[in-house]
């Protein structure tokens, strides 16, 4: 955990595309999933959110 | 004449052209090769996708010929507040999921059995891959009569195995077996791509490394657990990827077959999505659906490569 959130610091390619992922991921969770209505309402942004942040850091230094 | 085809080719170019080529820098020639696909590249995909960018924050109306008004962020908050968008999504997600899972679980068990050589292993495969070359749009069709509770073969079948009265469901007409009749037709129809892909992962494991398995006394259960899935692995993903595409903007197939129903059960974005573009006209409505489907498969193929890559790597 410590060394995530070292790379997260140093602005590490790694750290960030797993947050890159994480949140793409939970975007298209709440965009899918049948529970709750509020979930789907912020799902896009969520996954819009990722989606560029993957694109940048995916420049970062390893 | 010289014999060596490259130099008879260049005496055939037309001198005034020798000439103007001959001046070109290696960058020139190179942007020369490139630039037809790059300005058809921005034609269709790039300048469609920001116009339809641009459109999805207007009220255009394509059968319209009125002015257009820019309203913002508006249709992206109608279309994330209404309930049966959030109901075909969900629609779309089972029968993602379950294509995904069946596919791949039958088309590797094919895969694996058609690998071994016995006699036959030709026209077996033949036969397999047979549904995938057909038409979605034939497929939805005749998928129709087999499910016919009446005159269907398929319910007789199910009656032949368990006894359920072949009359007696209906399953495109049933809000509970609907959703499973447009799986089982997608998997029939694609299970044959996954084992091609999954029988070329597997063609491609030498036989070397199971022989030095054997010298290691591995057993059977073991070699296929540590050498041919992780072996695959790359390429099931590749399948993976592939038919979650695919299956993401299914619309032909499921069509035919249901026509999005009964009521909306198997309404999926993309069938929602034209009825709203080309039944509704409500162009820059739908053109912000597009954008929300677009980002969302954009966003998984990007983590989807990374994993890929990821497992390449090993």
């Amino acid at each position: 955990m410590s060394s995530f959130i070292n790379g997260l610091m140093r602005f590490r390619r790694g750290a960030w595309e797993m947050l890159a992922t994480i949140l793409i991921a939970l975007g298209v969770f709440m965009l899918m999933q049948p529970f709750w209505m509020l979930a789907f309402t912020y799902s896009f942004i969520v996954t819009l959110v990722g989606t560029v942040m993957f694109i940048i850091v995916s420049h970062f230094p390893e | 004449m010289s014999g060596n085809p490259i130099d008879r080719i260049a005496q055939a170019t037309p001198p005034g052209v020798a000439k103007r080529v001959r001046g070109l820098s290696d960058r020139a020639i190179a942007w020369l090769f490139v630039g037809p696909s790059v300005v058809l590249l921005l034609a269709v995909n790039i300048f469609p996708l920001i116009w339809t960018i641009n459109l999805s924050f207007t009220n255009f109306k394509a059968n319209r010929n009125r002015d257009v008004d820019y309203i913002g962020l508006r249709n992206y908050e109608r279309i994330l507040t209404d309930s049966d968008t959030w109901l075909s999504m969900q629609a779309t997600a089972h029968f993602l999921f379950w294509t995904i899972f069946f596919q791949v679980l039958i088309g590797f068990a094919l895969a694996y059995l058609i690998n071994k050589k016995f006699k036959g292993n030709d026209l077996w495969t033949t036969i397999i891959v047979l549904p995938m070359m057909l038409s979605p749009a034939v497929v939805g069709n005749f998928w129709t009569f087999l499910y016919q509770p009446q005159i269907g073969l398929f319910n007789y079948v199910v009656q032949f195995f368990t006894g359920i009265d072949a009359s007696s469901f209906s399953m495109i007409g049933s809000v509970s077996l609907a959703p499973w009749s447009i799986v089982i037709v997608d998997t029939w129809m694609w299970t044959p791509f996954v084992m091609l892909i999954c029988l070329a992962g597997l063609r491609s494991i030498p036989d070397s490394i199971y022989e030095a398995a054997e010298c290691d006394r591995a057993s059977k259960w073991r070699q296929f657990w540590t050498l041919t899935v992780p072996m695959v692995l790359p390429f099931l993903m590749l399948a993976v990827l592939f038919r979650g595409i695919e299956n993401f903007k299914m619309f032909d197939l499921v069509v035919q077959l249901t026509g999005g129903g009964p009521g909306s059960i198997t309404t999926l974005t993309s069938i929602d999505l034209k009825r709203e573009a080309f039944e509704k006209w409500r162009t820059g409505y739908a053109s912000a659906y597009a954008v929300i489907l677009f980002v969302t498969v954009f966003g998984l193929a990007s983590i989807y490569v990374k994993a890929l890559n990821k497992v390449k790597e090993r």
